[in-house]
């Protein structure tokens, strides 16, 4: 069996798994006080428009992971090494789930606020393409008869997919600004909500980063019981 | 006694591996073929040599260990092997809707062969395919396909055979008319290596014979030192015993 | 041989064995045309909303064929492992990608030619349309580019027919949004100005998901 070269991402119950989840733990705490406490009420959306602080970060973090899948992708196939292809797998179960939400918090939200639930502008159709795409992601890997192949086939899909979403935004950020539509997020944010986001940005990505950690040292636990089932069997 | 001087094999496997995923097909192969040789692989179902096949001509990427084809490293120079290489294997690599003709022209620009149409004529005599090389792949028989396939195999006149059970499948008739086939191939300077069931027809073959099993070779020995009438009993002898 | 040469060599095989077989331009072309007409009713697209709508039902209807002509490709190679027989030639990938992506775009571009004045005439357009040609030529190239590899892709994998739209849609969002875009304005009769911008969308999505694809298609291959 193809070894795993250890590439360094921590095992979980180890020292940093406990400081990376004991702090997103805290920071999370932390963001949800200042979302449901500390930051006013806006004067016109209302109350809903406190999703904005979980929507944004789950939007960011939706795309970093994806990020993370391009950067897994091109390591495997460049080393060849599973270890990249688990980080690559290990971020799209994350990414996957977050954009998931980022699809059911939008329209929650858009709903009282513009009145419709949809709207095709660049993000929220960059989102769905990059959904999509983490589902391709997926699926090609459980539809290839063989497991390396399936990881190369998903890597190729992690890079072309990458490169995808950017193309897609700006053309329909283009297609947008021909036929304009009146929703249209505006305006700076005032301090008190600008650090409500920040320190939820925060979480939430500290967040990912513990799960994608536990999530690959999960993989790697397989991987080496497969192992050793087959010395044994042998 | 074994030379050390690589250039006098033309192919050369040390502790090959190839797994796919949990399951491993190769298991660290050993072996060596000398130049001009014919090899005769036996060996029960799943016991790799397909996929050793598969490896020794680079469609498929090694797990571990390494082989050379006539010196080349076949992760570093795959397409300088590809050139000294004909392979016949179960899947004809035909294209149905094409004629014979078409398909040996194809795969002739693919191989470079200088003076094609005559070369094509050429191979198509050598497996006794004259009729029909008109009519749509597709339309002929599994014993005619197979004869095409050998044709497109030895177009560009390869110094090294790699035949993967090439008689399965056949008729007693096409079977016949294959051993006549591979006879003619066999002859010569080409490196052979054939993977086959037939025990007997193995021993005819080749020079040398290795039974593989479990992804390993398990018995090697020149046509020589083996008594053609124990050959059944050697061969189960070496396939019931557990691997380590 | 030059590369140029293999990679012909691998056209014209698909060219003769599409001849011989008739599948893609029969099947694929009926199919893009039932679309055609289905979504005519689906949509009935007033004098209003002509241009944009008749657009859209085009692409809908090149879309749809094109993803099954890119489902041929390499099904057709699949048969008696003629993809490993590929393989085996002493060739680079490169070459195996850009001889497959000429036929893909070969076929696709052959079906798009027949329905296109099928579409203007349904529709009550003048049939000369340079404008409508260039764009249909510069999108289907992406199409290729992209389905190309995919295709190879998704014929390695079980439930392949179904692989393929659901990998390859996504991808190639982008082109249709600008083509659709601009086969509006010229529908409208909008002048080069005006379909400037999608048309370099449409021809940079091309150039990098030739490189791209053409860079990964040999990962896609190996075994």
């Amino acid at each position: 069996m193809a070894q795993m070269e250890d590439i360094g991402m921590a095992r979980r119950g180890g020292f940093w798994d406990y400081l990376v989840l004991g702090a997103s733990f805290i920071l999370m705490i932390a963001a949800l006080g200042l979302v449901f406490l500390y930051v006013p009420t806006e004067e016109t959306m209302g109350v809903v428009q406190r999703i904005f602080y979980f929507h944004v970060p789950l939007a960011w973090i939706g795309f970093l992971a994806f990020f993370v899948v391009f950067l897994g992708s091109v390591a495997y196939l460049w080393k060849r090494n599973i270890a990249w292809d688990n980080i690559a797998r290990s971020s799209a179960e994350v990414g996957i789930v977050c954009i998931t939400l980022v699809l059911i918090t939008g329209p929650i939200w858009a709903k009282p606020v513009w009145g419709a639930w949809w709207t095709w502008d660049a993000r929220l159709t960059a989102s769905v393409v990059l959904w999509l795409t983490y589902i391709a992601y997926i699926l090609v890997r459980s539809l290839t008869l063989e497991e390396s192949r399936g990881a190369r086939f998903a890597s190729v899909l992690g890079i072309v997919g990458f490169i995808n979403v950017p193309i897609v935004f700006l053309a329909v950020h283009l297609w947008r600004t021909q036929h304009p539509t009146t929703l249209v997020l505006k305006g700076d944010l005032p301090p008190t909500m600008l650090s409500a986001l920040l320190v939820s940005i925060a979480a939430f990505t500290l967040l990912y980063v513990a799960l994608l950690m536990r999530s690959v040292s999960l993989r790697k636990l397989e991987f080496e019981i497969k192992r050793l089932k087959e010395l044994v069997s042998d | 006694m074994e030379q050390e001087n690589p250039s006098s094999w033309a192919i050369r496997c040390e502790g090959l591996k190839k797994s796919f995923g949990e399951q491993h097909a190769l298991r660290g192969v050993d072996l060596t073929v000398a130049r001009g040789e014919c090899l005769a692989v036996f060996g029960p179902n799943g016991a790799g040599k397909t996929t050793l096949i598969k490896v020794l001509c680079t469609m498929s990427r090694p797990s571990g260990g390494g082989a050379w084809i006539d010196g080349l490293d076949i992760r570093k120079a795959p397409n300088e092997i590809r050139r000294k290489l004909g392979v016949v294997s179960h899947a004809t690599f035909l294209y149905g809707n094409l004629t014979p003709a078409e398909n040996l022209r194809f795969y002739g620009k693919m191989y470079d062969v200088p003076n094609l149409e005559n070369r094509i004529e050429e191979v198509l005599d050598q497996v006794h395919l004259r009729s029909r090389i008109h009519d749509r792949v597709s339309t002929l028989s599994r014993g005619m396909q197979q004869r095409v396939a050998i044709a497109r195999s030895i177009i560009h006149n390869p110094s090294i055979m790699l035949m993967d059970e090439p008689e399965t499948g056949l008729d007693p008739h096409a079977t016949i008319m294959m051993r006549d086939i591979l006879d003619s191939i066999n002859s010569g300077d080409r490196t052979v290596v054939v993977t086959t069931h037939d025990l007997g027809r193995g021993l005819e073959l080749g020079d040398r014979m290795a039974i593989l099993h479990k992804g390993r070779v398990v018995f090697e020995a020149p046509k020589a030192e083996i008594d053609a009438g124990r050959i059944h009993e050697l061969y189960d002898e070496h396939t019931r015993a557990v691997v380590r | 041989m030059s590369f140029a040469t293999k990679a012909s060599a691998i056209l014209w095989k698909d060219v003769l064995s599409e001849l011989r077989a008739r599948e893609i331009v029969t099947s694929v072309l009926v199919f893009g045309l039932l679309v055609l007409v289905v979504f005519n009713f689906a949509f009935d697209p007033g004098s209003g909303t002509m241009a944009i709508v008749g657009a859209g039902i085009l692409w809908v209807a090149f879309t749809f064929a094109g993803v099954l002509s890119l489902n041929r490709s390499f099904a057709m190679e699949k048969e008696n492992s003629c993809i490993d027989g590929l393989m085996l030639c002493p060739v680079d990938r490169q070459v195996l990608y850009w001889g497959k992506l000429a036929g893909c775009f070969t076929f696709m571009f052959l079906v798009e030619i027949i329905i296109t004045p099928v579409f203007l005439v349904l529709f009550n357009q003048s049939l000369w349309m340079p404008r409508l040609g260039l764009v249909v030529l510069l999108a289907t190239v992406g199409f290729a580019a992209v389905g190309t590899l995919f295709s190879a892709l998704a014929a390695n994998t079980k439930a392949r027919d179904i692989m393929l739209p659901i990998l390859f849609l996504p991808m190639i969002v982008p082109v249709i949004i600008a083509a659709v875009e601009a086969t509006g304005i010229v529908l409208d009769g909008g002048t080069w100005s005006d379909m400037a911008t999608w048309l370099w969308i449409i021809l940079a999505f091309d150039v990098i998901f030739l490189a791209v694809s053409a860079l990964v298609f040999e990962f896609v291959l190996e075994e």
